[in-house]
Formats: C-alpha cells, sequence, structure tokens
C-alpha cells in the first residue's frame, strides 16, 4: 500500500530532520504508520475470519477434530432443514415488522418536535430505551408478557379475558419478542428523524406554507422530500438491525417453544455451542452474510457515489 | 419557523392539551421501564401474596440492592465490565484518530475501498466472525480473560470509529492544513498539535457511543467467556435469571443496576450522544 500512498503536498524545507531520505519519504512513511495498526488488527480480526468462515462452511468439523471435507453438502442440508426455513421465515417477519420503527420513530419526532416547556426531558425520556442494553429490555419484556403476574395479564383480565402465553406459543412468540425489539429501535429511528427535521430548509418551508400547502399535503410534497437523508439512514440501521437480532431472543427464548422463534443468527449460535456442528453453523452464518451482503451493497454504492460527488 | 408548527400558534383547546398528550404517550412508552423498578424495590411478601402491580406494601430499596451486590455476583461483573469497557474506548479513540486522519487527508489509491471495507465491516452479521474468532482466541491463550473481549471489542468498534473520525477531520476547515504544509510541519506534528485538539468534541461524542455499545453487548461475551470472574454484567444479568427465578425483586434490581450506567452516561452527555448518532448514522 504504500508505494501508492501520494504525498499531499510538494517538497518542504524542515532542518531538525537529519536523514535526507526520511525527509524524502516521511510524506507517506508517516500516513502508512499510522494506518497499519489498525489496518493489521482489522485483517486479523474481520477480514480473515469471514473468509475463514466461508471455508469451514464446506467442511464438517466438530471444532477440535480433524476437518472432513463436504463441499457443499451443509448447504445441501440446510435447504431441507425444517429448523433452517422456520429461522428463514422468522428473519423475514423480522424485517418486514421492523418496518414499523421508521415510521413510529418519523411520529414521535414530529410530536415532540416542539418548543414549550419540558420538551427537552420529554425528548431525553423518549430516547432512554435506546441506551438500555438489549439483555435488559428481554428480561423487562419477558417479564410484562408473563401470563400469570406481567403486565399483559393485568391488561386482559381488566377485560375480562385471560392473557396468551406470548412466550410460548409458537404462533406468537417472534410477534412478541419482535415488539421488545421495536422499542429501543422506534427510538433510535426518532432520534434521527428529529436531527433530520432540525434541518429542514426554512425557506422551503415558508414558501410553502405562502403557497397554502397544509395538512398531509404540506407533510407529503414539502417535509418529506427534504427527510431523505434521514430516511435512508433510518431504513438502513433498521434493516441491519432486524437482520442482526440474536440477544432478545437469546435472553427471552432460547429459540423456543421448540425452535419456533429462533432466527438465522440464533441457530447459527446453537449448532456451534451446543451442537458442535461448527461446518453447519458456518454455513447457516454465510446464508445471513449473503442475505445482508445484499443491503450492504446497496447501501455502499449510495454513499460511496455520494463520496464521489463531495470529492469533485 | 419549523415542522411541525409551533403549537403556540394553534386553538387554545389544542394548545392546553398538547402537553397532557405528550405525558400520556410518554407515560404508555416507559410503562415497562416503570414496571421494573417499583418490583426492584418491592418486598418477598409482596410478590408471595401476588401484588406485582399494586402500589407496594412496603419499600424494600436498599435491602434489594444490598442483596444484588451480597447475595449474587453482580459486584463482580460490574467490576468486569468496567476492566473490559473502559481500556476498549481509549484503544478505539487513539486507532480511529490515527486512521480517520490518514483517511481524511490524505488521498491515495485504495482510499476508497477502504473507506467502503470499513463500513461493510461495521455492517456484517457477528456470527460469520464467530467461529474463527473463537478460535484464534483459544489458540492465542486470551479466551475466557477480559484481553479477548477487549481485542475483539477495540477492532469492531475501530471500523465505526474511523468512519466517524474521518468525517469529522475531513469536515475541519482546510486552511488550517494548507499553512501546516506551507511551513513544512510534519504529520505527525499536524496530528498531535491541529488535529488532536479539534477533535475533542469528536471524541467526546464517540468515547459515549463506544461505552455503551460494548457495555451493552451481550453476544461476545456468551462466545469468549465463560467464568463468572471473567463474564460482563450482561451475560451476568442472564445467568442470575436462571438462577432466581422466582426472586423477581432481585432480578429486577440487578436489570435496574446493568441500566445505570449507560443511561447516567446518556443524560450526562446526551447532546454528544445524539450528535454521534445522527452524524455517525452508519453504525447498524
Amino acid at each position: 500500500m504504500s508505494d501508492v500512498l501520494r504525498a499531499s503536498s510538494g517538497r518542504t524545507r524542515d532542518r531538525r530532520l537529519p536523514s535526507s531520505w526520511w525527509r524524502r519519504h516521511r510524506e507517506w512513511i508517516t500516513p502508512a504508520l499510522l494506518l497499519a495498526p489498525g489496518l493489521i488488527l482489522f485483517l486479523l480480526i474481520i477480514v480473515i475470519p469471514t473468509l475463514q468462515s466461508f471455508r469451514i462452511s464446506l467442511y464438517d468439523w466438530d471444532g477440535m477434530g480433524p476437518m472432513s471435507w463436504v463441499g457443499l453438502g451443509n448447504y445441501r442440508e440446510l435447504i431441507v432443514d425444517p429448523q433452517f426455513l422456520t429461522s428463514l421465515r422468522n428473519n423475514v417477519i423480522w424485517l418486514v415488522l421492523f418496518l414499523i420503527a421508521p415510521v413510529g420513530g418519523l411520529a414521535l419526532a414530529l410530536l415532540v418536535n416542539q418548543k414549550i416547556r419540558g420538551i427537552r426531558l420529554a425528548k431525553s425520556l423518549f430516547f432512554m430505551p435506546l441506551v438500555l442494553a438489549p439483555v435488559t429490555v428481554g428480561v423487562v419484556y419477558s417479564w410484562f408478557y408473563d401470563p400469570t403476574f406481567g403486565m399483559m395479564a393485568l391488561i386482559f383480565q381488566a377485560f375480562g379475558a385471560t392473557a396468551p402465553a406470548i412466550l410460548s406459543d409458537p404462533e406468537l412468540v417472534t410477534f412478541g419478542i419482535v415488539a421488545a425489539a421495536l422499542w429501543p429501535q422506534v427510538a433510535f429511528c426518532m432520534v434521527l428523524f428529529l436531527a433530520g427535521l432540525n434541518n429542514l430548509d426554512e425557506d422551503v418551508l415558508g414558501a410553502g406554507r405562502v403557497d397554502g400547502a397544509r395538512g398531509f399535503l404540506m407533510f407529503w410534497h414539502v417535509v418529506l422530500p427534504q427527510l431523505r437523508a434521514a430516511s435512508f439512514i433510518a431504513l438502513t440501521v433498521t434493516v441491519i438491525g432486524a437482520l442482526r437480532s440474536f440477544d432478545l431472543i437469546a435472553i427471552m427464548t432460547q429459540g423456543g417453544p421448540y425452535g419456533s422463534s429462533s432466527v438465522l443468527a440464533y441457530q447459527m449460535y446453537e449448532q456451534a455451542i451446543f451442537s458442535y456442528r461448527m461446518g453447519y453453523a458456518a454455513a447457516i452464518a454465510t446464508v445471513l452474510f449473503a442475505v445482508m451482503a445484499v443491503f450492504i451493497t446497496w447501501y455502499l454504492s449510495r454513499v460511496v457515489r455520494a463520496e464521489r460527488r463531495r470529492d469533485r | 419557523m419549523s415542522y411541525p408548527f409551533p403549537v403556540q400558534q394553534a386553538r387554545p383547546a389544542i394548545r392546553a392539551l398538547y402537553p397532557v398528550a405528550i405525558i400520556v404517550v410518554l407515560t404508555l412508552w416507559l410503562l415497562p421501564l416503570f414496571a421494573i423498578s417499583l418490583t426492584s424495590i418491592r418486598t418477598s411478601e409482596d410478590l408471595m401474596v401476588g401484588n406485582y402491580w399494586g402500589w407496594p406494601k412496603s419499600f424494600n430499596l436498599l435491602e434489594n440492592y444490598q442483596a444484588v451486590f451480597t447475595q449474587t455476583a453482580m459486584a463482580r461483573f460490574f467490576f468486569n465490565s468496567l476492566v473490559i469497557t473502559l481500556p476498549t474506548v481509549f484503544f478505539v479513540m487513539i486507532l480511529s484518530t490515527m486512521m480517520g486522519f490518514v483517511l481524511a487527508r490524505y488521498r491515495f489509491r485504495g482510499n476508497m475501498l477502504l473507506f467502503a471495507l470499513l463500513i461493510g465491516g461495521n455492517f456484517i452479521p457477528h456470527q460469520i466472525l464467530m467461529i474463527p474468532v473463537r478460535d484464534f482466541m483459544l489458540k492465542v491463550g486470551l479466551y475466557d480473560t477480559p484481553y479477548a473481549l477487549i481485542l475483539f471489542h477495540t477492532v469492531f468498534q475501530t471500523g465505526f470509529a474511523t468512519l466517524f473520525m474521518r468525517n469529522f477531520i475531513a469536515e475541519l476547515p482546510g486552511e488550517l492544513f494548507e499553512a501546516a504544509k506551507v511551513e513544512g510541519t510534519s504529520p505527525w506534528q499536524v496530528l498531535w498539535h491541529i488535529v488532536t485538539p479539534l477533535v475533542r468534541p469528536a471524541l467526546a461524542a464517540l468515547g459515549v457511543l463506544i461505552f455503551t455499545f460494548v457495555w451493552n453487548d451481550y453476544f461476545w461475551a456468551l462466545v469468549l467467556t465463560q467464568a463468572d470472574t471473567v463474564r460482563p454484567v450482561t451475560a451476568g444479568l442472564a445467568t442470575l435469571r436462571g438462577q432466581y427465578v422466582t426472586a423477581w425483586n432481585i432480578i429486577a434490581a440487578a436489570t435496574v443496576l446493568v441500566a445505570i450506567p449507560p443511561v447516567v452516561m446518556f443524560f450526562l452527555m446526551q447532546r454528544h450522544f445524539v450528535a454521534g448518532l445522527t452524524m455517525g448514522a452508519v453504525k447498524g
């Protein structure tokens, strides 16, 4: 890399530096040295392990003994594994339901974007779920849903009904976990949209108002187009967050009952840690990676294009 | 002018009801937190007779929180979390300032590739790293030590942090760097005397964010640690839940304790936190 570093300045005189070799080359040596530690660690801990996982997915391996080559065997097993299909279906449910987060976040941002007394404190309190550990959120909601003494049960009793045992019902469990996960995610989107609302172009708003735009028309044609950057980011973090879901499932159900709330990330962990099937687990991780790579590529292409435009 | 239009311009009825509406929504929003806080100060007798949601008969605030520290390993988990989180924040700040400076101020072939690699690395699923990283830590003897988590988190967070610092340093006025060039200042001096003092606000924002991300991590705590002497609070709380199945007041108190450091950090540094999240909004 060092030889391609193009020094950004011409030759400069500096009497304090002894060697002329150093003086000639320091313009690229220093930046190379500054990049080196981070870059080496990044290769060692992120890039190489990713490639290793691809490789492991082609083997049968218990994590300790010898590895035996099975080619695409793990993937062939995957597509007929009912648990894999359940996990994949749950990932889709997560993804679709998580799209509530940008909408809900925008609604809350619109609600609190006012200059009234105490609004700063209100905003902070709305943000709070965002800083809680997913483990905390998981414990709080598990208990909220508890069919005998949870808040849920209490609300149902008030209407003379019996609360469903959400976390032990295979049909409801994923929805219950997603609802818990939406809590911090909505807060996240709210923060992003509030930043967007603070950067609206006042002249455009004024012009819209003079032109008689109000209510929904104003929002749709004047405000929303200006929130494009915030929406883009909110959508990205939401999609990535949905596909990455692991913590809440591990805390609230451990994939249960009978694997009905598992997702790819959790199934992978389970296969590796509890079943010692590293090859199979790596294959699940690779599938998850492939799904996310689609979104990452889409995101990257947009960001890199914007970056190039700014450079010019 | 802002949007939505100021409620002060609305009809009196709406103006009067607006704060009420916000309070109602906020109360519903934080209901789970009220519930857990209330339970954390209940007595066991209250729980025994099924008084989970009513007003507590008597308060057990001190006793419950004391029990968390004396009867469980929570104090140890807290210490472990600090031992993991603080050095990570420190290393991330140093590495990301160095890398961000180069990415923002030097144009070289591969700059854009590196930029893309860092964003990509930041978004990948953790599971794709799990088996090889765990294997690596076992091989070098770091598995089940705080160093494994410090090393992993430092590297992973440096990706995001570098992008963050790069964007911040790129926004600094170019004249400063032009002047340094004319003076013949070495890159080290530029970094130390010009960049470092100017990036302090960015580092503050980064510090709070990284602290929260690392403190809240659960997946890597599960994957890279095992012993109670190493596990951070998140994994510790999960273990506790298995041991104290019925002592909800104790679990609730422990849960509140786990939440306190990031929440306090957030309230103290709210401006930085929000600025960090919205500026470096590439974080997943």
